[in-house]
């Protein structure tokens, strides 16, 4: 049981709540969806509470993490783009720290389920379509319609833009989802390594030097895909808004 | 990867909370059972989230950012107030530095020219006197030499007369005399 790799994904009900046959229940992947959001909150006012001219460590990092979504945001989206500041920054945030957190042993990862990832990238698409037809009206339209485009290809290209657009929050959701999955996975089967070889006695032990050295980089790499994909999220995010407020390529 | 995890968890877990009976994935993250329940509370956890974000970390963050840029725009402002008054101080310094030196070579030129024209004067003086000096000395010897060309002559003719009166016992008449001198003298 504990070298089953798809243990560590599965849901376990600890408040049932049942309203009209829909299970609603409080479950490990709301507890850390909680943890993720009061750790990071928390971390964020206390922080800053000092609202130091010269930040203290704890400040720096909020005021880095601030500046880099900010610097993203305004490079993409330009400063029009500032106004999905709070979104796109809460966005970074909550998938940030909740990879982070899949990386304590025995922690959920909230994000290795693809409905939460699929309902975050949702929240962007349906924010960049609301927002881009209420502003922009049927221009918004425009999208599909590259600048530039000779009128005979319109018909080829059209099609082919509106595809893009709809696959935009399967890829968006899919890729966090894969990486944060995978990686978690392959971590799994290779720390499984390590105990089966190492309950086979001598030669075992010495074959899983191996393993648990691979297992020691894979955590490495899993810190650096928590940090990327977060922050491959957050930098699509911006790309798709900037598409709501300059719909014209 | 579905296939394999399905076969391997339905061997190894009987115990699953959420039934994973009626779709036939026991893949977790495929068991529809559990969506309502996640997005229910991602939809709470992160709407709380994103409140706080926007009414009080974006705000206090973007405020101290804010805050600081104001502080160095305010004390850069200041610094280039000061550094514009330095200069502005170096440059009246060095101007009045410029117009003493101006100033001291003024008088230096003037003084020199007027002692120029001074001497020029003095000198002028001094060779108008000396030429007079030797135009009267001139004269005074041109005086004195015809003076002495007079006596000369008559000294000669006294001579000649007292030394022909001795020799021929009998003196010469003037005018014989006088001839007789000028044709000797000249």
């Amino acid at each position: 049981m504990a070298n089953d790799p798809i243990h560590q994904f599965h849901i376990q009900r600890l408040f049932p709540i049942e309203v009209g046959g829909l299970d609603l229940s409080f479950t490990n992947s709301s507890l850390f969806m909680v943890a993720t959001v009061a750790a990071a909150s928390v971390f964020l006012i206390f922080a800053t509470g000092g609202r130091g001219l010269v930040p203290t460590r704890m400040q720096s990092i909020a005021e880095m993490a601030y500046e880099f979504v900010a610097g993203m945001l305004r490079s993409s989206a330009g400063t029009e783009g500032m106004r999905f500041f709070p979104l796109v920054f809460s966005l970074f945030m909550f998938v940030l720290v909740a990879n982070l957190f899949g990386m304590f042993p025995y922690f959920f990862t909230v994000t290795s389920h693809i409905i939460v990832t699929f309902v975050l990238s949702m929240i962007v698409i349906l924010t960049v379509t609301i927002y881009g037809f209420m502003r922009h009206g049927a221009r918004f339209l425009n999208l599909f319609v590259p600048a530039g485009v000779p009128a005979a290809l319109i018909p080829i290209v059209a099609p082919i833009e509106v595809i893009s657009f709809l696959s935009r929050p399967v890829s968006l959701s899919v890729r966090l989802f894969a990486n944060m999955l995978a990686g978690h996975i392959t971590l799994k089967v290779f720390a499984g390594f390590v105990v089966s070889l190492g309950a086979m006695g001598g030669i075992g032990v010495a074959g899983a030097i191996l393993p648990l050295g691979m297992t020691v980089a894979l955590t490495g790499l899993e810190f650096l895909v928590a940090f990327l994909q977060a922050y491959v999220f957050t930098v699509l995010t911006c790309m798709y808004l900037n598409d709501a407020i300059h719909p014209s390529h | 990867m579905a296939s394999q995890s399905n076969s391997n968890t339905e061997g190894t877990h009987e115990v699953i909370d959420v039934p994973a009976t009626e779709h036939g994935a026991g893949f977790p993250p495929f068991d529809s059972a559990t969506f309502a329940s996640q997005i229910l509370w991602l939809a709470i956890t992160f709407g709380l989230f994103y409140w706080i974000m926007k009414n009080v970390a974006v705000p206090r963050i973007a405020g101290i950012l804010e805050d600081r840029e104001d502080r160095i725009a305010g004390d850069m402002a200041e610094a280039n107030r000061l550094k514009q008054e330095t200069d502005a101080a170096i440059a009246a310094y060095e101007q009045a530095l410029a117009e003493a030196r101006n100033k001291a070579h003024g008088i230096a030129s003037e003084t020199r020219a007027k002692l120029k024209a001074d001497n020029e004067a003095r000198r002028v003086s001094a060779e108008a006197e000396i030429a007079a000096k030797v135009s009267a000395a001139e004269t005074q010897i041109a005086e004195h030499k015809s003076g002495a060309m007079e006596k000369i002559e008559e000294i000669a003719t006294e001579t000649t007369s007292a030394l022909i009166e001795r020799l021929l016992g009998k003196a010469p008449t003037k005018t014989d005399l006088t001839k007789a001198l000028k044709t000797a003298l000249n």
